[in-house]
């Protein structure tokens, strides 16, 4: 019998009742919350859930939104891709090692999925991984690691079979980011800073016992990193939205209102309620267990939206919009779409319509998976990889 | 904002949408609704009564908003969405919205008087119709869009004349605001019930064929009043937010319709529908379907629930107007030169979308209304 709002209400109160986060050590108490069951409470009692519908998880929030969090915006990457994989393609041990540290932000984990030749064709990748006894030696180029400067492990898809097509000789691996051979080196950003990473693998060793799912079967892992990784970007509740910002600057400062300005407002608030609605709907549909397609429909909207109110954003603030607060080459901490200035925010809303699948690949998904409509005519599918034009 | 109760669809409202839907399948087909197309393109009147006599009264979609007190079925706005929906995706030619929704919601909020009418109407023995102006919008206080007005003489008569009014060629009655002349100046319009055999009916040349406008005139009509005009406003803004679950089922039937089409139709060798700018413009076309369901259901959901639904309507019916009439031109578009034809049923689409559009207030005026409803004020000058 899956519990019930007040059921996980209850759960809360009695973990708050024990654990007092001001006389507790914060990363104590989140390795407590987790034990509780109370990370996300989706996922398997024993492993930070209670076997809960997702939509309880709110519940959680709410009763614990005083309590020290795990900084989310660090660990994007594992909570939103990661885990999930794991959950479904790790064995007992696997998850039993990694999910604890993942969640209580001990351990930050990277996406070791790009390469220089191979973006939207991810598939085409050319990262070696090859068996030697009970380990596997790892050789090729990684690109664009989102906080791989910060991570102690990665998700990691490479090339254990050249002979098959491509998308058959994949396989999927926790890839250990402090072994030797593994070189990360910053790669700055239109922003200025270097949030992403490349990542030089060079005759990396790792044991067998890190592969996640079978050999060769690395695609149809990598799908649920991938899926999971859009509503993370697109469906996530957010505490502050691109939305709110810019109608705060509107209501607070009126000397910047005109008519023009006025109308792409308000058309940009519709769009962004519809938006809000339609992640509400989805999290509907998600609890009631009949996830649909809206899922890759919401990272595409998101991006869309998000990119045309921030570029709003620093029209509407005219000299001030003029204005830059910092070049520095940093390293940040966190991943923050909604960061720093208007200049910041336009910026880096340009990532959008890139990371995590491109509004043109997300089309040509929506396009084939959900409306039915014919592939485009293909060179590649029934050539080994090893043979492929390059 | 809170959130509302669910935005998927219950169970009973799969049940009453599988019955309508049902219904319409076998006696509304594309075929049937293009034939009195034809006609009312050669001034005759579209609706079919048959079919809304089956409707209202077997399925029993007039007495939706009646509460059970009145013999009605006391659902609420979620159901009539569902059936809007439907209804849309059939452009079927019945008095739904112009009875049961607007001429209905204007009587509940007019007092007592008007039991015995609304009992009549939510049985399907009587059909109304608001004489009203199909574009009047519910952010325009209603005296200002009651021009040029009705009166109501000191005799108990009508005198007077409404443009734009949809359903009243086929109403038993016409449900009328009007400047009560007893009355003293600037003082709220009264609600008033007139035999239809009393008025003039005068349909006028409509864009959309399946629901067209009319010119409504009284010349002494004897009127009885059904109380006071303070439902008028609330069935604007009911009818406006039902309608985006109409432009909703338009626009479904727009993208599902194109879709199978360039699957089958092949040009370079290949199905049209496999090249990709075709297919970006048909994903993006389905996302914005996929907002305008979320859009029309949080708006059905706030109008069902009675809670203050002033910015679910106003969203709905921005993104939703704009949605239907989109859908609607890549139909035509996509289909090449069979959707310039008279045959093919895309073009009872677009005029009903782009017809959708202007009523009950442009994508524009709901936009607007958010200057104030969401706090967005305008520049000063
Ligand atoms: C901020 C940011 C963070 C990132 N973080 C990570 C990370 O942590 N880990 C990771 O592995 N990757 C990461 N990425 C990489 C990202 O996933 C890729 O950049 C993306 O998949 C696109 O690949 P590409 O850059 O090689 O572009 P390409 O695939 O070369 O695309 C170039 C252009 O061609 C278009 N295009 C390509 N194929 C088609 C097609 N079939 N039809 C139509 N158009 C097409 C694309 O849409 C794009 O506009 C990140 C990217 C950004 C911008």
């Amino acid at each position: 019998m899956a519990l019930d709002a007040a059921a996980v209400g209850e759960r809360v109160q009695a973990f708050l009742a024990e654990h007092d986060p001001a006389r507790m050590d914060r990363l104590d108490f989140l390795r407590a919350r987790f034990d509780a069951g109370l990370a996300w409470v989706h996922f398997p009692e024993g492993l930070g859930g209670l076997g809960a519908s997702r939509d309880l998880q709110a519940v959680v929030e709410r009763g614990l939104r005083h309590t020290p969090d795990n900084a989310p915006g660090r660990i994007g990457i594992g909570l939103g891709m990661a885990a999930p994989t794991i959950l479904a393609f790790g064995t007992e041990e696997q998850r039993k090692r990694f999910l604890r540290p993942l969640w209580t932000g001990e351990e930050v984990w990277c996406q070791l999925f790009s390469e220089p030749g191979a973006g939207s064709d991810l598939a085409t990748l050319a990262t070696r991984a090859v068996r030697e006894g009970d380990e596997w030696v790892v050789d090729g180029q990684k690109v664009w690691t989102s906080s791989a400067h910060h991570a102690r492990w990665a998700i990691l898809v490479a090339r254990t079979d050249p002979d098959v097509p491509k998308h058959r000789g994949l396989t999927y691996f926790v890839c250990d980011m402090e072994a030797p051979g593994v070189e990360v080196r910053p790669l700055r950003q239109i922003t200025g800073e270097a949030e992403f990473n490349e990542v030089f693998l060079t005759g990396v060793r790792l044991p067998d016992a890190l592969r996640l799912g079978e050999v060769g079967d690395g695609w149809r892992v990598a799908q649920t990193t991938l899926m999971n990784e859009r509503v993370a970007i697109g469906g996530a509740p957010m505490r502050r939205t691109m939305i709110g910002i810019v109608s705060d600057t509107w209501r607070s400062r009126p000397e910047l209102r005109t008519h023009s300005l006025h109308q792409r407002l308000l058309k940009l608030w519709v769009d962004a309620e519809v938006m809000r609605l339609t992640a509400v709907r989805l999290r509907e549909q998600l609890a009631a267990g009949h996830p649909g397609p809206e899922g890759s429909a919401a990272k595409l909207a998101f991006a869309r939206l998000h990119q045309e109110l921030s570029g709003l954003e620093v029209e509407m603030l005219r000299e001030d919009g003029l204005a830059y607060d910092d070049w520095t080459f940093r390293r940040p901490e966190t991943v923050d779409f909604m960061g720093r200035e208007a200049g910041y925010r336009y910026l880096r809303a340009k990532g959008n319509s890139i990371e995590g699948g491109t509004s043109e690949i997300l089309r040509n998904i929506i396009a084939e998976r959900v409306l039915g409509l014919p592939a485009e005519p293909r060179a590649d599918k029934d050539v080994a990889w090893k043979d492929l034009p390059r | 904002m809170s959130e509302p109760a669910s935005l998927l669809y219950s169970e009973v409202e799969e049940e009453l949408r599988s019955a309508v839907r049902g219904l319409l399948a076998d006696k509304c087909p594309p075929s049937a609704v293009l034939a009195r197309a034809e006609a009312a393109s050669g001034g005759d009147v579209p609706y079919d009564m048959d079919l809304w006599k089956t409707l209202a009264r077997d399925i029993g979609v007039a007495g939706l908003l009646v509460p059970e007190s009145l013999g009605g079925a006391g659902a609420s706005a979620r159901e009539a969405a569902v059936v809007m929906e439907e209804l849309g995706r059939a452009v079927a030619p019945v008095p739904f919205l112009s009875s049961a929704v607007l001429a209905t919601r204007a009587l509940l909020g007019a007092g007592e008087e008007a039991g015995d009418l609304l009992e009549r109407l939510a049985s399907g023995e009587t059909t109304a119709a608001l004489a009203v102006s199909f574009a009047a919008s519910p952010y325009v206080p209603l005296y200002l869009s009651l021009r040029p007005a009705v009166t109501l003489g000191r005799d108990g008569t009508l005198t007077g004349r409404v443009t734009g009014v949809v359903g009243a060629e086929v109403a038993d009655v016409l449900v009328v605001p009007a400047v009560d002349e007893s009355a003293q100046e600037g003082g709220e319009p009264v609600l008033c019930v007139v035999e239809a055999a009393h008025a003039r009916v005068k349909g006028v040349g409509s864009l959309d064929l399946t629901r067209p406008i009319a010119t409504v005139s009284f010349a002494g009509a004897p009127a009885r009043r059904a109380g006071t005009s303070a439902g008028v406003r609330d069935a604007l803004l009911l009818a406006a937010g039902l309608l985006a679950s109409e432009q909703l089922g338009v626009a479904e039937w727009c993208l599902t319709t194109t879709v199978s089409y360039v699957k089958e139709r092949k040009q370079f060798a290949r199905p049209v529908g496999s090249f990709q700018a075709i297919k970006h413009r048909l994903a993006d076309l389905w996302l914005e379907l996929v907002g305008a369901r979320a859009a029309a259901r949080n708006a059905a959901a706030l109008l069902g629930a009675g809670a203050d639904a002033g910015v679910a309507v106003a969203v709905a019916q921005a993104y939703c107007g704009t949605a239907a009439v989109h859908a609607a031109e890549e139909c035509v578009q996509l289909h090449g030169g069979i959707g310039m034809t008279w045959e093919h049923p895309a073009h009872l689409y677009l005029k009903r979308a782009k017809a959708d559009e202007i009523a009950l207030g442009t994508p524009g005026d709901h936009r607007e209304a958010l200057t104030w409803l969401a706090d967005l004020p305008a520049p000063e000058s």
